[in-house]
């Protein structure tokens, strides 16, 4: 049994199917990346993982944990408990802009002590705040932990969104084109901090543009095309030997 | 003289003053729930204030306050004539004992926290749908969201459309004399009409630009203090 295993997973807009059963299954501490071309339901994949969606129809298990069922009317307090099993990087980073790089990271955790629900190795506000701190050590930026995200570079405010999802302690990290919104000569340092969590056997689903990444960093690709999984499999078999005629096509404007 | 006058200024102005702060203090949270009523998913709700914020903002807040002072009476009258007059009508006429000031204050609530109900809700929804997304991974409750991560946001952005709106209150509550409670403006005719000196009148200026100048300097001290984010 897989760890984490999504079984055809449907999800329309109206009358547009941009997900049209969907199904992969991937390991703990294993590195996915899904590439694709934009409008092909990478980002909804991601979104329908954290409930900012919900899927239309499907199912979504998580250590044999059933996260999502379509055919299960959740109340809004166990979305809440369930989404925790996934954090989220978003491409436009979406920091708080009146709270500090620490206070960003705190605000959550803190208020989930209050709402009573439980993360790993958290039992009261001073177990957060060294967390946070240890977390802003890790994506190198303790010494910007009292800036406000205005004052950070685009770079160093997703490294602020990295540490401020993992403070959840998620599960599963989820990256949507974490780095896209980023001048190039900026997108080096969060790559790294995301290879560094690799490393830390961090189980992370990253959606990215970036080819070299994907070829080096992930154990297993995703190539999506008009909502269906097109092609699956390690970095080499995907970017090596595409099988499909879009997985072609696409790579060789990709690497061009 | 110059001192008698101000005395009665001042007595005017107390009232003025009074006004102000009671209106102030209730429409700003009446106004927080207009807005979300009106931009609530329930359409019939959604509709009802659109409704009430069009006919609050169509017609003049005199008109207004005439309303609020004499309708209840008006229906007392008609329950007198009716032979079996229903539970509403008794409560409405029951209105009609109305203390002139509590009904200036009813008229003037209604009125602002229409007005400022749109610009809570300019204010809302200027706020990207990122930031309630990112709260809402994080695991907050709805709640949660609204008070610790936009509304500090709402408040910086809504601050010089609001500081607009509350000094126009300050000068529109020398409206309340039309129903005869007693305000700043009043206070200066009466010396134009019984002593038929002008000078007080022109004075009457001075506490207004007073009263303003100092909320002006507050306003800028706010805005200041939320100078320190971006976003």
């Amino acid at each position: 049994m897989a760890f984490l295993e999504i079984k055809n997973l449907v999800k329309n807009f109206g009358a547009t199917e941009v997900l049209k059963g969907i199904n992969f299954s991937m390991e703990k501490g294993e590195v996915l990346a899904i590439i694709g071309s934009s409008g092909s339901g990478k980002t909804t994949l991601l979104r329908c993982l954290n409930y900012l969606e919900t899927a239309s129809s499907g199912e979504i298990e998580l250590d044999g944990e059933k996260i999502f069922d379509s055919d299960v009317q959740l109340s809004e307090r166990e979305i809440r408990e369930k989404r925790l099993h996934f954090g989220l990087v978003f491409q436009q980073f979406n920091l708080f802009p009146q709270y500090t790089a620490f206070e960003n990271i705190t605000l959550a955790p803190k208020l989930a002590l209050k709402n009573g629900i439980k993360t790993s190795g958290v039992s009261s506000a001073e177990d957060v705040e060294r967390i946070a701190l240890e977390l802003l050590e890790k994506v190198g930026l303790s010494d910007k932990k009292d800036f406000y995200p205005c004052q950070l570079s685009g770079g160093q405010q997703q490294r602020v969104a990295i540490a401020r999802a993992l403070a959840m302690s998620p599960d599963i990290l989820c990256f949507d084109e974490p780095t896209s919104a980023l001048d190039p000569e900026l997108t080096g340092e969060v790559l790294n901090v995301i290879r560094s969590l690799k490393s830390n056997d961090s189980t992370m689903i990253v959606v990215t543009h970036e080819m070299e990444f994907a070829k080096n960093v992930a154990d297993k690709v995703i190539f999506m095309a008009n909502g269906i999984i097109e092609e699956i499999g390690n970095p080499h078999e995907v970017f090596e030997n595409p099988k499909s005629e879009t997985l072609k096509a696409f790579l060789s404007k990709a690497l061009d | 003289m110059f001192w008698e006058v101000t005395q009665t200024l001042l007595e005017g102005f107390a009232s003025t003053v009074k006004l102000f702060c009671v209106t102030l203090v209730a429409a700003l949270p009446l106004g927080l729930i207009i807005s979300f009523g009106s931009m609530s998913k329930f359409k019939p709700l959604k509709w009802l204030c659109k409704i009430f914020i069009w006919i609050i903002r169509g017609t003049p807040l005199v008109l207004q306050m005439i309303i609020v002072y004499y309708g209840p009476g008006l229906v007392a009258n008609w329950a007198q004539n009716m032979q079996n007059p229903n539970a509403i009508i008794t409560w409405l006429a029951s209105w009609s004992v109305f203390d002139r000031f509590v009904a200036v204050s009813v008229a003037f609530i209604i009125n602002y926290a229409c007005y400022f109900s749109e610009i809570f809700r300019g204010g809302i929804e200027s706020i990207p749908k990122g930031q309630y997304e990112a709260g809402q991974v994080l695991g907050m409750t709805k709640t949660q969201i609204f008070f610790k991560v936009v509304l500090m946001q709402v408040i910086k952005r809504i601050i010089p459309p609001m500081s607009n709106e509350i000094i126009t209150l300050v000068k529109d509550t020398s409206l309340a004399r039309v129903i005869s409670v007693y305000e700043l403006i009043w206070a200066g005719e009466k010396f134009m009409k019984l002593e038929g000196l002008l000078w007080p009148m022109f004075y009457t200026g001075a506490f207004y630009l007073i009263f303003c100048g100092v909320l002006t300097v507050l306003f800028n001290k706010l805005e200041k203090k939320l100078d320190y984010y971006r976003g």
